[in-house]
């Protein structure tokens, strides 16, 4: 059998191709399989017959059934689901929970560098001072916004951090001989979904904290779970309410004097970097994600990375491998046990999501220390900004300012028909990606918006403007134009029920 | 006549000597939305008062159901593994969860009646 085109033939009959671009901008694009035939091969290469074959009996004797597509075939497949999407590269993107902001295109130059970008991470160290130094110059940074004592580059996105800060935790209450004894963690109502999952993950029981009235930790019932068995806190600051924790010092000092250990939830980073240090609030371990306070592409369009920075008390701990040495002698990699007996083990193959790196380390020094401490306050000024335009005609979750998002709930839309699903739909009619909807849980019918610090004064004003116009019409009863949201959107409403209790996760043709 | 209770956290329960059947409330059901998925405990396990015994799941979120009472777990509605649905069309009749013997019958008093429990979703 060929191997290059699996005896396909490499010319398809043009009645073949189902994809019909010229018709219209909206066209429905099928699947892969539709595009393309498994009878089918995109590759044109003759047969090599002066090589020996040395697959012998390990060569393929019956075809992938995969499609062949020709460059061009796939190419406008995604170029053409690419342009029915929605980006931040096209507008405002307030969707909170997972930060949608700016991707510079400097970070972008350079992460392209061959130096960074074509090498392997098996290459000898000698031939990749460069890229070492690079990553040890993120630690600096990160350490130095921080405040922290050591950083553990590898985990490769913020749930990953978490575990490696959780997997920290537990290796040093296993060194004292209290696993047994301390297996309680303490996590908020308004945690992120994550937290708790990887407290469970890590061997620990959960321990629910409520919140008060002002969407804090509550810290009677806080103080009354604090006992000899509490491992640790898995705390997220500014919370998922976008508020800062005003009790946060007091957290970590009753956490430790009880033995346990302080996990903060860095997600929200980027609403405090440069403004307080992560230190002096009394965290052990604390993940960090460069894809959202650093701005390297996620949701679409990367990976994320999320670096996770310890204490005095758990730095020991941090996992193989990392970057030793110093541009003077040459940098070098810590990889096997024996090089860090302490380490917990690995978070995974190799060091790291390199191109994350370069783009996190490119946009922090394009910053600068004082361009750093602007991005936060300009987050949190666009977060209060929107608060303050919207606050009259929606109902704000929490009196007061909030941090870098700004939380409503529904009631303002009590009693007009329209639910928060509605009014989201109705937003993507507007032309704006709806914000995130239902989350924090510990609010009703929640609306979180973060228009982050990309935005323009211009582009806040339209974008509350539009969002008043909608509000104005919800309670003056033109109930249709959310409920049948959206309408111009290349797909219409979605039946979210039925995908969930009937889920069809295979193609058939 | 089944006697019906009433918890905080939305659940109703259907007591009938020392034995009671649990679901929520279709106020619950309503605020939950359309319910994609219900694990349901096992028969045999014995929980004590406020113990995770179930989780509801939504196109909004998942939700822990607790135990209202202490006991132990006789049966329970496995049809809701094919059809969540039934909770939102008939929270209080076939959309069921599970059935259970009550250890501890002193702890009813600490639910409610229709009338507190009415009053109590009013204020929320």
């Amino acid at each position: 059998m060929n191997r290059y085109t699996q005896d396909r033939a490499t010319r398809p009959k043009p009645t073949q191709n189902s994809a019909k671009f010229a018709s219209a901008l909206l066209q429905e694009e099928g699947l892969l399989y539709e595009v393309g035939h498994a009878n089918t091969s995109g590759v044109d290469l003759e047969v090599l017959t002066d090589q020996p074959d040395r697959l012998g009996s390990l060569a393929r004797t019956t075809p992938t059934g995969l499609v062949g597509l020709s460059e061009p075939e796939t190419l406008r497949h995604y170029v053409r689901l690419s342009q029915r999407n929605y980006a931040i590269d096209l507008g405002l993107y307030p969707l909170g929970s997972c930060t949608m902001k700016h991707n510079p295109r400097l970070n972008e130059k350079l992460a392209r560098l061959a130096g960074f970008a074509d090498i392997h991470p098996l290459q000898p160290v000698s031939t990749v001072q460069g890229a070492l130094g690079l990553m040890d110059q993120v630690s600096y940074w990160l350490l130095q916004i921080t405040g922290m004592d050591a950083v553990a580059l590898s985990p490769k996105a913020g749930a990953h951090g978490e575990m490696c800060g959780m997997m920290c935790i537990r290796a040093a209450i296993e060194e004292k001989g209290e696993l047994e004894q301390r297996k309680r963690v303490l996590v908020p109502t308004s945690a992120h979904g994550t937290n708790p999952a990887t407290a469970a993950a890590c061997g620990f029981v959960i321990d629910e904290i409520p919140a008060n009235a002002g969407g804090r930790v509550d810290m009677a019932a806080f103080r009354a779970k604090l006992g000899p068995d509490i491992a640790a806190i898995m705390l997220t600051n500014p919370n998922t309410c976008g508020l800062f924790e005003t009790d946060i010092k007091e957290i970590a000092d009753l956490v430790h004097e009880h033995g346990g250990y302080f996990y903060c939830d860095g997600a929200n980073l980027n609403a405090i970097m440069g403004k307080c240090r992560v230190r002096d609030l009394g965290v052990d371990a604390m993940h960090i994600n460069l894809h959202k306070t650093f701005s390297t592409p996620h949701g679409g369009g990367g990976p994320g990375a999320g670096p996770t920075v310890l204490s005095s008390r758990l730095a020991r701990f941090a996992p193989l491998a990392f970057v030793t040495g110093d541009r003077a002698t040459g940098f070098a990699l810590a990889e096997h046990p024996e090089q860090s007996e302490a380490a917990f083990g690995r978070m995974c193959a190799f060091h790291g999501q390199m191109g994350m790196f370069v783009r996190a380390l490119t946009y922090m020094m394009s910053h600068g220390g004082n361009g750093l401490r602007q991005v936060s306050e300009d987050a949190v000024l666009n977060a209060n900004y929107l608060l303050a335009r919207l606050q009259h005609e929606f109902s704000p979750a929490f009196a007061g300012t909030c941090m870098h998002e700004a939380l409503f709930d529904d009631r303002f839309l009590q009693g007009t028909g329209v639910s928060t699903l509605d009014f989201s739909k109705a937003l993507i009619d507007e032309g704006y990606h709806p914000m995130t909807m239902y989350f924090p849980l510990v609010v009703h019918g929640a609306m979180l918006v973060e228009p982050t610090e990309t935005e323009s004064l211009h582009s806040l004003d339209q974008f509350a403007d539009t969002m008043l116009e909608l509000a104005k019409a919800a309670k003056s009863g033109d109930v249709t134009r959310f409920t049948q949201a959206p309408l111009t959107a290349p797909m219409r409403r979605l039946d979210e029920t039925q995908a969930a209790r009937n889920p069809v996760l295979t193609w058939k043709p | 006549m089944a006697e019906i209770y009433y918890s905080e956290d939305h659940e109703w329960l259907a007591v009938e000597g020392s034995t009671a059947k649990v679901g929520i409330t279709p106020y619950a059901a309503e605020q939950l939305g359309d319910i994609v998925f219900v694990e349901l405990p096992d028969a045999g396990r014995n929980v004590k008062q406020q113990d995770e015994v179930a989780v509801v799941e939504s196109v909004k979120t998942a939700s822990e159901i607790y135990a209202p009472v202490s006991g132990t777990i006789t049966a329970n509605n496995e049809a809701l593994e094919d059809t969540p649905e039934t909770v939102n069309e008939d929270a209080q009749g076939a959309g069921w969860f599970f059935e259970m013997t009550l250890s501890n019958p002193e702890e009813l008093a600490s639910l409610m009646n229709k009338s507190a429990y009415d009053e109590f979703v009013k204020g929320l």
